[in-house]
């Protein structure tokens, strides 16, 4: 048995409350993140993302006591994301129980930063975050929260981040984020061509069988969602839901394929 | 003072502590060789290089404490780079490891019999037992284990392997050698199936 995909719930601070956005736009209330947490917990999914998406735009990050109590009802890895400017913020990260950081607006504000925390902490432990909009012809890389342009190929960005020391990529699809309406493929497969770390593919996701594909198709290593793990259908009612990990097994068993050369 | 949990400078001993609280037992979490001389049961927790980890080792007296505590037979777990560090050497780099376990760690293989696989190795593995320990009682084969890492033991003796995990190819996952124990994966991670190996820790030993 090969290391198998992981499935990532993408958990959304904003104000100290879980909500989750559409196309990085319009939150929607999700719940108390000490509750959410404790039930992604029991449900053991196999890692959390969270990233505070008011601390993106502030530049203030997430207060370390409160990631500290997160931290306490997560026996599983967890990431933060959000905020996040000096080598002494991230070590605070690390200090309060989470075994990653999500770096996006630092890669274009600060890289040696970026460098620094890799070099201190290991690649292992930093993701570079790489939020997309646009399509085939017209890609964007964007940070501040989709506020400035930094580049318009995700392949190079990924590929500048990964020499930065970032030893996973997050490449969200702005466009698709919160919308159900699929993974972009070819995006993800742009960056998971471009770099031989782990890629995680996120926006779009609509429903459970599409959790494969970005894996089976595309080379992802994991795959991340939002809505579809706190809503129970596009009304967006929230039910906090994961799938059985017989059924997760299932679809990556699909396409006739092994995980084996999916590394 | 029973349970230290060993303060590196780098690791990450906040998932630790959590989980050893859970299970009931409250840690001390130090660095001083004073303190580790005392203690009843050590977990040495790992994040980073080989090289940088040893020198801080080195650079605190933690070299000889653990050494010395290991030999009067005080049981010590070892996790990630920490079981790494057991060892007598590492490909990451130059400088000599504990030497508690003899063997060596290597760099991961890209190579499967599949296709290349990427490195590091990070994601959840399951766990087989070439031979039953007291550190995996009761846990099944069915049983997974978050790991982060682009490195893994290969011991020279067999009979210390008591773990072995896949990625592309085979390696070393758990050792054991008398009161020396080693795991490669974040059994503080690893929800119940790290629970269960933690308390096994905790209590059995």
């Amino acid at each position: 048995m090969q290391v198998e995909p992981r499935v990532i719930p993408v958990l959304l601070i904003a104000d100290g409350q879980f909500v989750k956005t559409r196309c990085f736009c319009d939150p929607v209330y999700v719940g108390d993140p000490i509750n959410v947490l404790s039930i992604f917990n029991e449900f053991v999914v196999d890692e959390i993302i969270t990233l505070d998406i008011t601390a993106a735009k502030s530049r203030v990050p997430q207060s370390f006591a409160l990631l500290q109590h997160y931290a306490e009802e997560c026996f599983i890895p967890l990431a933060y994301g959000g905020g996040l400017s000096t080598l002494e913020q991230i070590g605070e990260v690390f200090k309060a129980g989470y075994e990653k950081v999500v770096l996006n607006s630092l890669l274009a504000d600060q890289p040696g930063i970026v460098e620094s925390a890799a070099n201190r902490y290991g690649s292992q432990a930093i993701v570079a975050s790489i939020d997309v909009r646009g399509g085939r012809d017209d890609r964007r890389v964007v940070v501040h929260g989709n506020s400035d342009v930094v580049a318009d190929s995700a392949a190079g960005w990924a590929r500048r981040a990964v020499d930065l020391g970032a030893g996973e990529i997050l490449v969200t699809s702005v466009d698709r984020e919160g919308t159900g309406t699929g993974f972009d493929l070819e995006l993800v497969a742009e960056v998971t061509k471009a770099v031989n770390v782990p890629v995680i593919a996120h926006g779009g996701a609509g429903q459970r069988a599409e959790l494969s594909l970005p894996v089976l198709e595309s080379g992802a290593s994991a795959v991340a969602a939002g809505s579809l793990f706190v809503f129970q259908s596009h009304e967006r009612g929230v039910l906090i839901n994961y799938p059985p990990r017989s059924q997760i097994e299932g679809l990556f068993r699909g396409a006739g394929g092994s995980y084996a050369e999916l590394g | 003072m029973s349970l230290v949990v060993i303060e590196t400078g780098i690791a990450n001993v906040g998932s630790v502590i959590n989980m050893c609280r859970r299970l009931g037992s409250d840690p001390v979490v130090s660095g001083d060789p004073g303190v580790i001389a005392i203690a009843e049961k050590l977990i040495l927790p790992g994040v980073g290089t080989f090289d940088a980890s040893m020198a801080n080792l080195h650079k605190s007296g933690l070299t000889e404490a653990l050494q010395l505590r290991a030999s009067e037979g005080v049981p010590l777990l070892g996790i990630c780079l920490g079981m790494q560090l057991l060892f007598d050497s590492s490909e990451e780099g130059v400088v000599t490891g504990l030497g508690l376990i003899p063997g060596v760690v290597r760099r991961l293989s890209v190579d499967s019999p599949t296709g290349p696989v990427r490195i590091p190795h990070m994601g959840w593995s399951r766990l087989v037992q070439p031979q039953p320990h007291d550190l995996t009682k009761g846990i099944s084969e069915e049983a997974r284990f978050y790991f982060v890492h682009s490195y893994a033991v290969v011991p020279k003796e067999n009979s210390d392997i008591i773990g072995i995990s896949t990625h592309g190819t085979t390696f070393v996952s758990a050792v054991a050698r008398e009161n020396v124990l080693g795991v490669q994966f974040h059994p503080e991670k690893s929800h119940r199936y790290g629970k269960a190996l933690l308390g096994n820790f905790l209590q059995g030993f």
